[in-house]
């Protein structure tokens, strides 16, 4: 088993350039990578020897000058939803054990959705997340808050306090609005504070009762499927409201292909829309739920082949503008039961990157554009207030030709809610740099 | 990714390595000549009913605990019968009274059962895929027999349908199956499509209005059929499904009535059919919502042979997965 080394935020700086610089290798000490690429101005430079930090080179962390791996060093990651559960649930996860899951996993800036108990819907409940963070010390929270009181869907939420407080969006997640006049209030209060609506599109009462995308097999399998149309009708009308109202709107999790092209069009009016799809969407498809399987029990539910090969379209085409983890830890027992009664999620943090560096290798999706995805799309999608290239700055090293296959014992995460514990994966994140320090290192690979 | 392997666990899990069952979760992906063979087992305990001492030794020592986790009478019934003619054990759990209702999960449960040497679980559980999970992550070395789970299946049902149909008609490949009714949320439909299918049945019906019929059902092999008159048009065999009565109101069905008038089974519409076409009916039987009282009562209904051969079946199905099962424990400790 690995160990990994974590310090705390104001730990020593060892970074001190910004990312636009790192190119020219401006680390000045340290060891002196062979085969490395740097991101820089949204591409993959060309394989260059780099000098790494000197924190690096603590021996057991088992880089060496004559390393014949490929190593990449991308900027900070942002995650646009991961469920961190704290308040509420902190047998399924904790701010500090997801915290450290997202470094392990290069997450540096992190956006929790409100699904917490309280909900937040107050600034006592983001100051106490915010507070969470701060003790846990690793990346940066930025907390999602409710947009209706409760997320009940009646009684609009003090968005403004909220933001304050520091939440850096609305959202009412799955949880229906009542009606479409107070939808549309929302988005007029939300518009007069310049705040970003995130809606997650699901015709409530037509996804009511689905744990499967509909289709052949549900049908034959007898689970209650979710329709296309439950996300596309609602993706329809929240375009519509959004360009009647003008606020900024992200749609957050859309699954279907059809939503891609609502969406495209709607960009292509002029509509300041954005879009992000969730990782699980992009690996599988709706054959894996044939066996019953818990694991692979999500919202929005996995679709067709068909669908996941347009969401990666839509993701090479600029039409969705980031990918999220949508990491949701699940306790044991809640996962453990029959598929329509276990709780839905997939722990995915610690390893979306191996795994779109999978889609990669299987020339399913470019580097770049998921880079990209969660990096500058994120960032756009929040406004570059919240999430400032910072200097110094955050920063992933990834060892492209490490092979590992994560245990759930290894995970940081309380949730070993993951179909890949087991796999054999290729690519793994060996060091985090939040604001310049080094946060996060593997040790012993 | 997942989805190939997935796949061919939803249809071995319930076989051991000698291609025997070792469960009964579906009849999803078994051939016809092993769907035969436990109709062949089942019509050699046909004769164990009519004896005076209606019992055989080959549970002699087992323990089965029926879990029902949804109400049933017969179902439960002919599954006590079943075994206790087996000389089996028998443990009926009454789960609203028992521990799930205590807040104790299902899997603590049935590890706790797991724990008395309890030798088989038939189950029936409001969720599809129960039985499959209870299989797979919870008790994998107990016999699990599907009694039903959510819209997924109800196997043993199937079974005695098929039992059923051929002792009336034999040649399965020439027949014509109309199946009538709610079928979306029907687990015996499903069941008896893959039957009827492994069995060589080219052409099965499904009739009802859009609202009441699976989507994409065409992809189980079968014809989606809005009108009864197409439906029955030469049929052979009529099954009518059970008409959940929260179905009735609310946004599946207009009324009972406008149901019962466009696919009630009633003598006018049975013209189009077979002149010998057997009618069947899984029960319990909702007189004039889905059947005509003449028509449930008359010669060509088999209705009560149905439940006569369920215990047969069931005898069958127990006797078998149990050794299947114990094949399999052989197998796995190296004997």
């Amino acid at each position: 088993m690995n160990k990994a080394i974590f310090r705390k935020r104001g730990s020593d700086a060892v970074v001190r350039s910004a990312p636009d610089s790192i190119r020219a290798a401006s680390i000045e000490t340290g060891l002196q990578l062979q085969r490395v690429r740097v991101w820089h101005d949204d591409h993959l430079a060309e394989i260059a020897s780099l000098h790494v930090p000197e924190l690096l080179e603590a021996p057991a962390f088992g880089l060496t000058e004559d390393s014949q791996h490929e190593y990449w060093l991308l900027p900070g990651l942002i995650d646009l939803s991961s469920a961190f559960r704290e308040p509420g649930f902190e047998h399924q996860g904790t701010i500090d054990s997801e915290s450290r899951a997202a470094l392990a996993g290069g997450f540096t800036t992190v956006c929790c959705p409100p699904s917490t108990d309280p909900v937040n819907d107050s600034p006592a409940v983001t100051r106490l997340i915010l507070e969470q963070a701060g003790l846990a010390g690793l990346i940066k929270v930025l907390p999602i808050a409710a947009m209706t009181a409760g997320l009940g869907g009646d009684v609009l939420a003090d968005m403004c306090a909220l933001k304050q407080a520091g939440c850096v969006a609305v959202t009412n997640l799955r949880a229906p609005v009542k009606n479409s006049l107070v939808l549309r209030r929302c988005f007029e209060y939300a518009r007069s504070h310049d705040i970003c609506v995130l809606a997650v599109p699901e015709d409530a009462a037509l996804g009511a009762y689905g744990v499967a995308s509909e289709s052949d097999l549900s049908s034959k399998i007898g689970l209650p499927g979710v329709p296309e149309v439950a996300e596309t009708l609602a993706v329809s009308s929240l375009l519509i409201l959004a360009e009647d109202t003008g606020v900024r709107l992200h749609l957050s999790q859309i699954s279907c292909g059809r939503s891609v092209e609502m969406i495209a069009a709607a960009k292509q009016r002029g509509l300041a829309v954005t879009a992000d799809v969730a990782l699980a969407n992009l690996l599988l498809n709706d054959r894996c739920v044939a066996s019953f399987n818990p694991v692979f029990r999500v919202q929005p539910p996995l679709r067709s082949e068909a669908d996941r090969l347009a969401l990666l379209k839509g993701l090479e085409d600029g039409v969705i503008d980031a990918i999220t983890t949508h990491h949701e830890p699940v306790d044991e027992a809640s996962k453990l039961a029959p598929f329509a009664e276990a709780q839905p999620g997939m722990s995915l943090l610690e390893v979306a990157v191996p795994l779109l560096m999978g889609l990669s290798a299987a020339g399913e999706l470019r580097p770049e554009t998921w880079i990209a995805a969660l990096s500058s799309g994120p960032r756009r999608v929040l406004g570059d207030a919240s999430t400032n290239a910072a200097v110094p700055p955050d920063l992933v090293l990834v060892d492209t030709d490490a092979e590992w296959r994560p245990q759930a014992g290894e995970l940081y995460s309380k949730g070993k809610n993951c179909p890949w514990l087991g796999q054999a994966l290729s690519g793994r994140v060996i060091a985090t740099i939040v604001d310049g320090r080094i946060l996060y290192q593997l040790d012993g690979v | 990714m997942f989805a190939e392997a997935e796949a061919a666990h939803y249809e071995r899990l319930q076989l051991n390595d000698a291609g025997e069952l070792k469960h009964l979760l579906t009849l999803d992906g078994l051939s016809g000549e092993l769907i035969s063979q436990v109709l062949d087992t089942a019509e050699s305990f046909i004769e164990v009913g009519s004896r005076s001492i209606k019992k055989v030794p080959l549970l002699r020592g087992k323990t089965v605990a029926t879990l029902f986790f949804e109400p049933s009478t017969r179902t439960r019934t002919t599954f006590e019968l079943a075994a206790k003619r087996l000389s089996a054990d028998v443990l009926n759990i009454n789960i609203s009274s028992s521990a799930t209702s205590k807040g104790e999960s299902l899997s603590d449960m049935l590890r706790n059962l797991e724990a008395m040497a309890i030798d088989m679980f038939v189950v029936r559980h409001a969720s599809s895929g129960a039985a499959h999970f209870i299989a797979r992550e919870v008790t994998p070395e107990v016999a699990i027999v599907n009694a039903g789970d959510g819209q997924h299946a109800h196997p043993t049902q199937a079974l005695l349908d098929m039992l059923t149909i051929r002792q009336y008609k034999p040649d399965f490949p020439s027949l014509s199956v109309a199946i009538i009714g709610d079928i979306l949320h029907s687990r015996v439909a499903r069941s008896e499509i893959a039957a009827l299918k492994a069995l060589g049945v080219k052409d099965i019906r499904v009739v009802g209005p859009d609202t009441l019929l699976p989507m994409a059902v065409e992809s189980f092999g079968v014809r989606r059929c809005n009108r009864m008159s197409e439906g029955l048009d030469g049929a052979d065999v009529i099954i009518t499904l059970r008409l959940q009565k929260e179905r009735m109101s609310g946004s599946l069905l207009p009324s009972e009535h406008e149901f019962y008038s466009l696919y009630g089974l009633t003598t006018d519409k049975l013209e189009t059919a077979k002149d010998d076409a057997i009618i069947m009916h899984p029960g319990p039987i909702n007189r004039g919502v889905e059947i005509e009282s003449a028509v449930a009562d008359s010669s060509r209904s088999v209705i009560l042979e149905q439940v006569t051969n369920g215990i047969a079946v069931r005898m069958a199905v127990l006797s078998m997965v149990m050794s299947g099962q114990i094949n399999a424990r052989r197998v796995a400790s190296g004997e």
